[in-house]
Formats: C-alpha cells, sequence, structure tokens
C-alpha cells in the first residue's frame, strides 16, 4: 500500500461524496456518485480485495449509474401533481 | 433544526472515528476475523475444492446458502421493480412513424396504428437522428463484451469474477445495445417474457443443484454427491458444483439487470427508453 495514493484517493472520495449529497443538479449528483464508486473500487484494489473491486466497478460504477440517469431522465424540472 | 442535525452528525463522526483506534491494524494475522476459519480456508481450500481462487470457493462452496439467498435478494429486487413500476392497462397512445426514403415524420393519434413495414420505422417521441458512429461501435462493441462476461463467469474459479460480475457485464451489453439503438431493438432480442423467466430460472438452477444433492443422499449444496452423476471425484465434483451454480447466479443477475433498467427508463410502458 502506497501511502501517498491512499491518502489522494481518501480525500478525493470525501470531495465526492460531499458533493453528491451538496450538489443540486440530479444528473450531476448521479454522475458524482459514479464517480465516488470508482474511487471505491480503485480503493478496495489497494487493499488486494480484487473480488470486491470487481463487483464494485461493474455494479456500482457501471450499472447503477445508468439506472440513476434512467430514472433522473423520468423526473421533470416541476412536480405534476 | 439544521444546526441540531449537523451538530448529531458531527457528533456520530467523531465517535466512530475514535471507535476505529481498536480496530486490529489492516492485514493483521491476530485480528479476530482472520483467526477463526480463514486459515483453514486458505490452507486447504485448493486440495477439497480444486479452487485456486479462495473468494470463489468461499463464496459458492463453503458459504453456499448465503449466496443462495443473495441471488434471491436480487431477484425479489427485480419482482419489487417490476410490481412498482410495470404499466399493464394503457390508452391508445401517439405513436410516431418516420418514412425512410423522405425522412418525413408521421404523429399517429392512438387507435389504428399500421403494421409493420419497410417503408416506415417506429420512433420515440423524443427522437434525434441517430448517430452512425455511437450505433457502429456499439453493434461492434457488444459481442465482445457479451464474450468477456462469460470468460468472467467460467474463470472465476481461477481470476476475479464469478457469477454477480459476470451476470452485470451481460445484463449492461443489452443495456448498452437500448441506449444506443432503442429500447424496442433490444426487446426485440430479449423480449420481456422470457427476460423474466431466465430470473426464475436462475434462482431455480441455484436450488435445483441443491436439490439434487439431497436426492443423492447428502446436505443441501453437498457438491460432494454430484460425482456420481458427473462421473469425476469428490473434489473435482466440487469444483463443477461450483460452476453450475456461478451459472445460475449470472443468468438471474443479467435478466435482473435488463429487466430494471427496461422499467425504469420506460417508466413501465416497455417501449420507449432514454
Amino acid at each position: 500500500m502506497i501511502w501517498q495514493l491512499d491518502l489522494a484517493i481518501l480525500t478525493l472520495i470525501i470531495v465526492t461524496a460531499i458533493a453528491a449529497i451538496s450538489v443540486k443538479d440530479l444528473l450531476g449528483c448521479a454522475i458524482l456518485f459514479g464517480a465516488y464508486s470508482f474511487l471505491m473500487c480503485l480503493l478496495w484494489a489497494i487493499m488486494a480485495a480484487v473480488d470486491v473491486a470487481f463487483t464494485e466497478a461493474s455494479v456500482g460504477a457501471g450499472v447503477s449509474t445508468v439506472f440513476f440517469v434512467a430514472a433522473v431522465f423520468r423526473t421533470t424540472r416541476r412536480t405534476r401533481d | 433544526m439544521k444546526t441540531v442535525g449537523i451538530i448529531i452528525v458531527f457528533l456520530a463522526g467523531t465517535l466512530l472515528l475514535y471507535a476505529t483506534q481498536d480496530f486490529p491494524p489492516w492485514g493483521a494475522p491476530d485480528s479476530p476475523a482472520s483467526t477463526h476459519v480463514s486459515p483453514r480456508y486458505l490452507q486447504r481450500a485448493m486440495e477439497e475444492t480444486a479452487v485456486p481462487n479462495v473468494v470463489t470457493a468461499v463464496l459458492a462452496d463453503y458459504r453456499g446458502f448465503d449466496t443462495m439467498f443473495e441471488t434471491t435478494v436480487i431477484f425479489c429486487a427485480g419482482i419489487g421493480c417490476f410490481i412498482l413500476l410495470r404499466v399493464f392497462r394503457q390508452r391508445p397512445e401517439d405513436r410516431y412513424y418516420r418514412h425512410i426514403a423522405t425522412e418525413i415524420t408521421l404523429h399517429v393519434k392512438g387507435g389504428r396504428i399500421p403494421n409493420k413495414s419497410s417503408e416506415f420505422e417506429r420512433i420515440d417521441a423524443l427522437w434525434t437522428p441517430y448517430d452512425l458512429i455511437i450505433k457502429t461501435v456499439c453493434r461492434i462493441l457488444v459481442p465482445f463484451i457479451q464474450l468477456f462476461a462469460l470468460y468472467v463467469i467460467a474463470h472465476g474459479h481461477h481470476s476475479p469474477g464469478g457469477g454477480f460480475q459476470g451476470g452485470v457485464i451481460l445484463g449492461a451489453s443489452v443495456i448498452l445495445l437500448a441506449i444506443s439503438h432503442n429500447m424496442r431493438t433490444a426487446i426485440d432480442r430479449l423480449s420481456e417474457k422470457a427476460d423474466n423467466l431466465l430470473m426464475a430460472i436462475g434462482v431455480f438452477i441455484y436450488t435445483g443443484i441443491g436439490a439434487v444433492c439431497i436426492l443423492l443422499g447428502a446436505g443441501f449444496l453437498d457438491y460432494r454427491t454430484l460425482s456420481a452423476v458427473l462421473f469425476v471425484d469428490d473434489i473435482m465434483a466440487r469444483s463443477h458444483g461450483i460452476f453450475g451454480v456461478e451459472i445460475g447466479v449470472g443468468i438471474t443477475v443479467m435478466a435482473v439487470m435488463i429487466s430494471i433498467y427496461n422499467n425504469l427508463a420506460s417508466a413501465g410502458k416497455q417501449d420507449e427508453g432514454l
């Protein structure tokens, strides 16, 4: 484990996590969440948990981002009721 | 109220950070997690199951029940999304057709909907002209993604991967087809009925292998007895049992991913997506 790389990734994880909950735009939130998942995947890979990293990359960063974008696509700017 | 929330969050955060000091150091051999069963798995997984990747051996053999119910959870998630989102009774809706030769768009108000023809193609309400580069690249890429997914499932014994990851990649290839072309193209390839059947078939394969073990006179998911059917010794029978279970997991995960995407992106109508 290289501590400089570890520190950089952990800092970026906190930055993306705070940005994802504070950003106003839903699409931006979905993309930031994907970035967060990808950084988590890097962290798992650094900790030698390659199976978990693989799952995080395919489920967290891949498919769930698509699901979020698909759900955001079906929302409207104003509520309809 | 907001300040109270922030104070509570910070207090809980400091408490959690303080508690991490009691954790054993990362990767310590004398930590509680790696003193009881982990050494036994690490030492004997290879000779007992002939699977070099210990994670797969633990996941599908030693902890087979866990993975079975994990698969069931994913199946239930797919069923839940289907029940919540799917719209069954539809009013006759507006459709858009495009004359391929002249590129004129027709707006058909409900009721009489023309049959499939080679002169007109149905388009989405928010249709933008297809991008030739995106369409071609995705069409060429999809078979390779599917091949890689099958490799991930089949090679889970020797490298990271297995049913879950391979199933997700397999589902993502069909989702890529639905995004790059349109949803009807993907549903023509894999119909809704077949997809929902596959969801159940995957769980059925997993539990079926467990039930076969009972019929052969051993415990549920005790793959050693499969040696009588597969004509191999006990160790290879466990290896093949793990492989069969992984196939079941892969089928369920793939079908659930496609089903959730189709229902989510089309708001339950399964005709127009992203």
